[in-house]
């Protein structure tokens, strides 16, 4: 189940307010409490799409409060829940900020770009970005098929991959690995 | 007896130093005359500076406006006196009713307390700000809205830190000073609340400095480490993002809080990056300044 949350109406729907732009951290503390409400009773493995299509200005405190409050429990040591996030709908301006709040947390995050584009956006190095590329490109994929395509050693390959399912950038299907959402 | 305090001629950053000379060494309580009959111009960190100034005195002290019908109207245009009336006696009259908006003010003089004020001046100012950005600043599209984020930032710092409320201004101007000879856009966001050094006064970067511990500590460890007297990870992020913005297009940020003075100082100006042993003032003011795009940058 991949449930779409439109961030917009959630702001609308926190702040009581036809607001189309996020921004202040208070604002972002509203936002985050009606999507946590909204993913709560997700199922295990469920990633939600958090629509930013109708999102207007986005400022770094308020993005802060969203993204690095929502995803930094998902990639605790002992996660609050088995869940996902992906983002869709993200202008270039939307971009520039998300990437410097998640970097700030060594976080990242997959976002779907206007165009369809999906990518990894955050804090992650170029071996883990072209390991979580070809999987994207496969759709799904064993380490071994990904090690060979990267030239890493399986086991160095295999906990880059599970590295990057625990912070919520791939899913893990039995031995295989697996793409949050559209295949690029 | 009231002391008469002299606004100068033009009253911008520098020249509103002149009024705190004159100002500090008075008690809270003694009674001012703010005297502006001789001033033919001010940029927003002056105007939003003077509401300040009120709101930092005991006693109400009294306003003198600009003898000079078209600066009176010009800061009518601006808002300022719609808030000085309320936070002065004036002594003389002012413009009244509705005017008309003023063709560089991006953002009249408007009070900033709550969250919810930080939207009304995010949603007055964007379509605005891109309109004469774009056109008077040749910034691109994108440029604006980091602008208008940047601005968003800088009024949250009140929100956030400031205890008190404060004000905002946006203005274009033609800049000749300091040879940048363009047109540039000027942000002042200023607050007459407990200032930086208060606001990180129970930090770990307080405890560390000890005795060494002033505005100008405080100032450096928010604007150039950014220190948060929030100590959740994630927070300074809106100072952070105000240095990019202004690094990226060959800006200026300054900010003075208690008796000192930050400020990123762009290749165009001489600014000292630190001043201190300025005269005392209470809470915080921040000015932003954006240059055109210089040809083919």
């Amino acid at each position: 189940m991949t449930p779409n949350i439109d961030v917009r109406s959630a702001l609308q729907e926190g702040s009581q307010q036809p607001y189309s732009d996020l921004v202040t951290r208070r604002t972002g503390q509203l936002v985050r409490t009606v999507i946590e409400h909204r993913i709560a009773d997700l199922a295990d493995g469920s990633v939600a799409v958090l629509d930013f299509s109708h999102i207007g200005l986005l400022d770094r405190s308020c993005a802060d409060e969203i993204l690095s409050k929502l995803m930094l429990p998902l990639t605790a040591d002992h996660p609050s829940k088995d869940g996902y996030l992906l983002l869709r709908g993200i202008a270039d301006h939307h971009l520039e900020i998300i990437e410097a709040v998640l970097e700030v947390h060594e976080l990242a995050l997959v976002v779907q770009l206007p165009n369809a584009e999906v990518r990894l956006v955050g804090a992650v190095t170029e071996k883990e970005r072209r390991c979580w590329e070809t999987v994207m490109r496969h759709g799904a994929a064993l380490a071994d098929a990904v090690a060979d395509e990267v030239g890493l050693a399986c086991e160095a390959c295999q906990e880059m991959l599970e590295r990057l399912a625990r912070r919520r950038l791939l899913r893990r299907e039995a031995d295989r690995f697996v793409p949050l959402g559209a295949v690029a | 007896m009231t002391a008469v305090i002299t606004v100068p001629a033009s009253l911008d950053e520098q020249s509103f130093e002149q009024v705190l000379e004159q100002v500090a060494p008075l008690p809270a309580d003694a009674k001012l005359l703010v005297d502006a009959r001789h001033t033919r111009f001010a940029t927003p960190y002056g105007l939003t500076g003077l509401l300040c100034l009120a709101q930092s005195r005991a006693e109400k002290a009294d306003f003198a406006p600009p003898a000079d019908d078209e600066v009176k109207s010009y800061w009518s245009r601006s808002s300022f006196f719609r808030y000085a009336e309320e936070l002065y006696t004036m002594r003389g009259t002012v413009p009244k009713g509705r005017v008309h908006q003023d063709s560089d003010t991006v953002l009249e003089v408007t009070p900033i307390a709550k969250s919810e004020d930080v939207h009304t001046v995010v949603e007055r100012v964007k379509d605005r700000a891109t309109h004469i950005l774009t056109n008077k600043l040749k910034l691109e599209t994108r440029a604006t809205m980091g602008f208008t984020v940047s601005l968003s930032e800088a009024c949250q710092n009140i929100v956030e830190h400031a205890g008190r409320g404060g004000w905002v201004g946006v203005q274009v101007y033609n800049w000749a000073k300091r040879r940048v000879g363009r047109q540039v856009v000027v942000i002042a966001v200023a607050d007459a609340g407990q200032g930086f050094r208060q606001s990180l006064s129970t930090t770990r970067v307080r405890a560390l400095a000890g005795d060494r511990w002033g505005d100008g500590e405080a100032l450096e460890a928010a604007v150039t480490n950014g220190y948060s007297r929030h100590t959740e990870p994630g927070r300074g992020q809106g100072i952070r993002g105000i240095k990019g913005y202004v690094h990226r297009h060959d800006g200026r940020l300054s900010i003075r809080s208690g008796t000192s003075r930050v400020t990123i100082v762009p290749p165009w100006d001489d600014s000292p990056a630190r001043e201190d042993g300025l005269p005392a003032f209470v809470g915080a003011q921040l000015q932003i300044i954006i240059p055109e795009r210089a040809e083919g940058s």
